[in-house]
Order: structure tokens, then sequence, then C-alpha cells
């Protein structure tokens, strides 16, 4: 072997080290976690980092809850309705911070940046003021508003951004079609756009399914709670004791739509589906 | 199909005056091309006559109609784009279907419109594929074809062929003169390639700085240039142009003085125009005649170019630097290096004042 291919071979080593180091450093805790949830409570403190067993009971445990299914329920209410909402106004409004020119589209693009920089904690008691007077408190409503005062602003920026790159003439074979802003928007542009509505809605529904503090402050009951809220409050048969097993096994249940969310639309994400629209 | 009339147009972006002051006629089933180098407007006077842009001043009229205000879609016109601008998801008929459909167009009227434009321009085999799937020429059907399928009064063309390589750009002319003949349609085009004005045109506009510097049939822009500017744009290898005294002249003809060619007696009018006027000689590459050199009047040949089936042969210029250009058919039995005498066409040469125009020719040639 000569020096070249030592240094190539070492190049390749290192190559692969450097991924199975970041590799473990994000699966790790999940896998942990999904060990951890499969083991009956008797052996949970001991470190296995293999399963010798598998036992569903945390799992059964959490489901025979009502309020964890009624979580579950109301999470995926929340979330769908903000990333709905969130692309509705998002795509409106970047085809007319995109498209149309009027004075202070710069103004408005960058209130909309500087929005979006405010830490929750800043507007929790100014926005709770806000849902009680709407009569929001204790109710999906509250957090699909909050949400999407988060979410939108992101939503509209990297909109913005995908919407200018589409060619002008594009809208402008539109225009000469006959068609209105309208029909520009839903015919023309929501199908190239479907990549980054993709990205920015599956960005806005795993905001909306993970948010905690929030969630924590507008709800009271058990009837009303998302689900990492849910997780937070189970609680053990004393108050010495914290219930790993089903907390465990309650994260895995609402890690795993995620996971097949982002497996679904990755694709979507990646595909370019403008080929073809321009020369070339 | 109409005509088009623009009369007194102006357009004007914030500081920047666009088009200024512009009078146009197109007569019915005429093919018009606008050309001009670029930033002369020709673009801008398109999208105008489409709608995309309003204009700031002036009126403009489709047959008899006033369509100032109008949306491109009551103003009857078709344009096809530079960069094709094909709907991407679409399939080649839904592309073409699209203007129809949102004109509420049943149904049946719609297959039939799109299939005829499709037979037209040969898309039949392609009308389920997505424009990705298509060639270059293929997709610049397909956007003649979505402009023509609503059967519009004015067709518009912005820079079709810039996309296309050298030999489908030659083909596809070809077809849009053909489609031009089949149609009679009204058709607008603006190119910034002269050899597409001259071999499309019935009518050319050569724009310079948002004006027109002359219209006229592609043979009256070749033989009678209005001015200067008109002469270098059209044809290529470009006409040569030479400084020259006025010695003297009346209605019927004058005499000038150029340095490298002696005195020539023109047939250009210069009454009106005093002895000593400083004017300038253009002669085209094909009507310079080249001979032994005599005496003093030479030129020094510095590059001849091998065409095959011409040669040009480049000559030092006694003033200025572009370099003067002799062509002919090959071959030619001249070299590098070699010293020879200029000799114009009398007939064939342009005579421009300092203020660009051309000097008229009196009556007997300009009638011939």
């Amino acid at each position: 072997m000569n020096r070249y291919q030592q240094i190539k071979l070492a190049k390749q080593i290192g190559k692969w080290a450097l991924i199975a180091v970041i590799m473990v450093y994000a699966i790790f805790p999940f896998y942990y976690a999904v060990i951890t949830s499969l083991k009956p409570s008797s052996e949970l403190f001991q470190v296995d980092f293999w399963l010798s067993s598998v036992d569903f009971g945390n799992y059964a445990q959490i489901f025979s809850q009502d309020s964890f299914i009624q979580a579950i329920g109301n999470s995926i209410l929340v979330a769908i309705s903000v990333v709905f909402i969130a692309l509705l106004l998002g795509v409106t409004a970047s085809y007319a911070l995109g498209r149309v020119r009027f004075r202070g589209r710069t103004t408005v693009m960058l209130v909309v940046l500087g929005v979006s920089m405010f830490p929750q904690v800043a507007v929790l008691s100014g926005l709770f003021e806000v849902i009680r007077t709407l009569n929001l408190y204790n109710s999906p409503g509250g957090l699909i508003l909050s949400y999407t005062i988060f979410t939108l602003p992101f939503t509209v920026w990297v909109l913005t951004t995908f919407m200018r790159q589409l060619p002008m003439e594009l809208e402008e074979a539109a225009i000469m079609d006959g068609a209105t802003p309208w029909v520009t928007i839903t015919k023309v542009f929501l199908p190239l756009m479907w990549p980054a509505m993709a990205t920015t809605g599956l960005l806005a529904f795993i905001a909306a399914w993970n948010e905690f503090l929030f969630a924590l402050t507008f709800t009271l009951t058990d009837s009303q709670r998302t689900v990492p809220v849910a997780i937070a409050l189970i609680s053990g048969g004393s108050q010495h004791e914290l219930p790993w097993g089903p907390i465990m096994a309650a994260s895995v249940t609402v890690t795993v739509p995620l996971v097949i969310l982002v497996m679904i639309f990755q694709r979507r994400i990646v595909s370019g589906l403008t080929a073809g629209a321009v020369k070339g | 199909m109409a005509n088009v009339n623009l009369s007194k147009i102006n357009k004007v972006f914030g500081s920047t005056h666009i088009i200024k002051d512009l009078d146009l006629e197109v007569g019915d089933g005429e093919f018009v091309v606008f050309v001009g180098p670029s930033g002369c407007g020709k673009s801008t006077l398109l999208r105008l006559i489409a709608g995309l842009e309003s204009i700031t001043d002036g009126d403009m009229h489709f047959a008899d109609d006033l369509v100032n205000d109008l949306p491109p879609r009551e103003r009857g016109v078709g344009m096809v784009f530079q960069s094709y601008a094909l709907y991407p998801h679409m399939t080649v008929y839904e592309n073409m279907a699209f203007g129809l459909k949102l004109a509420k167009t049943d149904k049946q009227s719609i297959e039939q419109r799109v299939m005829e434009t499709a037979r037209i321009l040969q898309l039949e085999e392609l009308l389920q594929r997505k424009p990705k799937e298509l060639s270059g020429g293929q997709r610049q059907r397909v956007a003649m074809g979505r402009a023509m399928a609503r059967e519009p009064r004015i067709l518009l063309f912005d820079e079709p062929l810039s996309n296309l390589d050298a030999s489908l750009r030659v083909q596809m002319r070809n077809e849009i003169a053909r489609l031009h003949h089949r149609l009679g349609s009204t058709m607008i085009y603006v190119t910034h390639d002269q050899v597409e004005a001259m071999t499309l045109a019935d009518k050319i506009v050569v724009l310079r700085d948002g004006r027109i510097e002359q219209v006229g049939s592609p043979q009256t822009l070749y033989q009678q240039p209005a001015t200067k500017f008109v002469a270098g744009f059209i044809g290529s290898p470009t006409m040569n142009f030479m400084p020259a005294e006025l010695l003297g002249g009346d209605g019927n003809g004058c005499r000038v003085s150029t340095p490298g060619l002696g005195e020539l007696a023109l047939p250009q009018d210069a009454s009106g125009k005093s002895p000593g006027a400083e004017l300038s000689l253009g002669v085209r590459p094909e009507h310079l005649r080249l001979a032994e050199a005599e005496g003093e009047n030479a030129f020094e040949i510095v590059n001849v170019e091998y065409l095959g089936n011409e040669v040009y042969v480049y000559l030092e210029p006694k003033a200025g630097d572009t370099l003067l250009i002799h062509r002919s058919e090959a071959p030619s039995r001249w070299h590098l290096g070699q010293r020879v005498a200029l000799v114009p066409d009398i007939e064939q040469v342009h005579l421009f004042d300092a203020t660009d125009k051309a000097l008229a020719v009196n009556g007997a040639k300009a009638a011939a």
C-alpha cells in the first residue's frame, strides 16, 4: 500500500468515525427511551444497552388512561389546525410580499422577522390576557391562536423566499391566460410550492406538537391538555416516585408519528418540481 | 386578427423615461419585428402592447377598440415568452387548455381548439407529456400553442428563440415564418438578432433609446437606412464608415473627398449643405471592390477570413480604429500585408450628415 492509498484509507476511516459519533449523539437518547419504555418497572434502573425481554406494561398503562388518549386527540387537532391556518395565511401573504410591488414591503418583512425573535416568555402574560378576553382560555382555540402567532413569521419568510424564486414569466404567462391572482396562486404556484409547503408545514406541525409553555399556561383541565403537558404531569404512586417507564412509553408514542411524517415528506422536500419550467 | 395603432405612447418607470412619444401603425396580418440594442425599450413596448405594463401616456388601439386600460385577457393577445414559462406541473394539453378553461369555454370546444392547435404545430404526439420531458424546440412549440389556443387577435413573441442552439434556431425561425403564412394573424416579434428581424419581418421597427429610429421593410432598411445607426445596426458584417468632406453639390448630386478614396461624385442631394461640411460616408462590405494600389490611396490588408463561400478582407482604416471590411466570393487573390486601393460602388454609397441623418438620393435612384 503506498502513501497515497494510506492517506485515502485514513480519510475514509475518519469520515465514518465522525458519522458514527454524530449518529450516536443524535439517536442514542431516543434509543435509550425506547429501551426504557419496554422494561418492567422492576428493571428500570439497571443499565442495559440491549433488551433481554420486551414488556408492554408501560404502554398498556398509559393507554388505559382516557386523559392521555384525549391529550393525543387535542394535540392532533391543534397541530393540524395550526399547519392549515399557517399555510393558508403564509401562501397568500408570501404572494403579496414576494410578487406584489408596494411601498413598505421590506419593512413588513423585517417586522415579520422581528416578531419571530421574541422569546415566548416575553409575550406570555400579554397573550394570556388576550386569550382570556377572547374567551379561549382552556380550549384548543387558545393554543391554535398562540401557536399560529409564532409559526406564521417563519412560514411567511420561507414561502416568500421560495415564491420569489419562481420565474416571473410564469406568473405573466398566467396573466396572459386570463388568470386572477387567486387562480395564479392556487392553480400555478401551489402545485410548484409543494416542497416548500411540505417543509414549512412539517416544521409548523413539529413546533405545535412539541410546544410546552403555552400548553401548560393556557389549559387547566385534563380534557384540554396536549401531549407534552400530559406527559409532564404523569405522576407516580407517591410524591417521591417518578414513573419513568410510562413517561418513556408516552414519549415514544408521541415521537413516532413525527418520525413517520418526516420520512413521508422528505422525498417531497428534496424533489425539484420546478424542473422543466424554464429553459434547460 | 386586428391592426394595432399606437399614438404618442410614453412609459416612465420612476425617473427613467423608457418609451418616448412613440407612434406606430401595425397592419392587420402584418409580421412586425422590433429590433434594437439592449435597453432600447423594445421589450417594454411589447409588454405595453400585451398589457403586462400600463402605459404612462398616449393611446393604444386594437382594431377600433381603445385598450389602454384593458387587462391582458380582455385585449385578445397571446404571448410567447423567452423562457417559454410553461406550467411545469401540467401536461402539454393542460398547458394549452389552461387559458380556455379560465375563459369558461365548454369542454368540447376546448378539446377541439387544443387539438386543432396541436395539429398545426405538430404536437399531437406530445399532448400527454410534461414540459420537462420535452426538448427545447418542442417546448418552444408548446409555448406558441398555448399563446395561439385562445385564438388571440395579436400574437406577441418576446425573443422566443434566444434559448435555442444555433441550428434549432434556424429551424424554428422557419416554422414561425410558415406559421405566419398559414394563420395570417398579426404578429409582433421582439429580438436583438438582426438575422431574425430580416428573415421574418414584413416590417422592421428599429428602436433606439425609446424612440423609433426607422420603420420599413427589410429591403428598405438595408438599402436606404435613414440614419447612421440603422445603417450600422442592420447588415452583417457591419457597414464601413469613413469621414468625408463635402466639396460641393446641388440637388442632383455632390462631390466629396474621403481620405484614402480620393474624390467621389455621388448621387446624393446635397442642397442646403455648404462646401466643407463634415459628412460620414458609409458603404457595405459587398459594395467595395479591391484593386491593385496606385499612388498614395492605398490600404493595408491586416487580416483575411476565409468562410468557404466568401472571404472577408480587413483593412487598416485611415481614421478611427474600426477596421474596414471587404466581402467577396471565395476564392480571393488578396493576402495579408498587401496594399490595395478601395473602389466603392458609387450607386451603393450612403452619406450621413453631422446629425447622422442620411442624405437623400435624387429621384432617379430612389425610385429604382
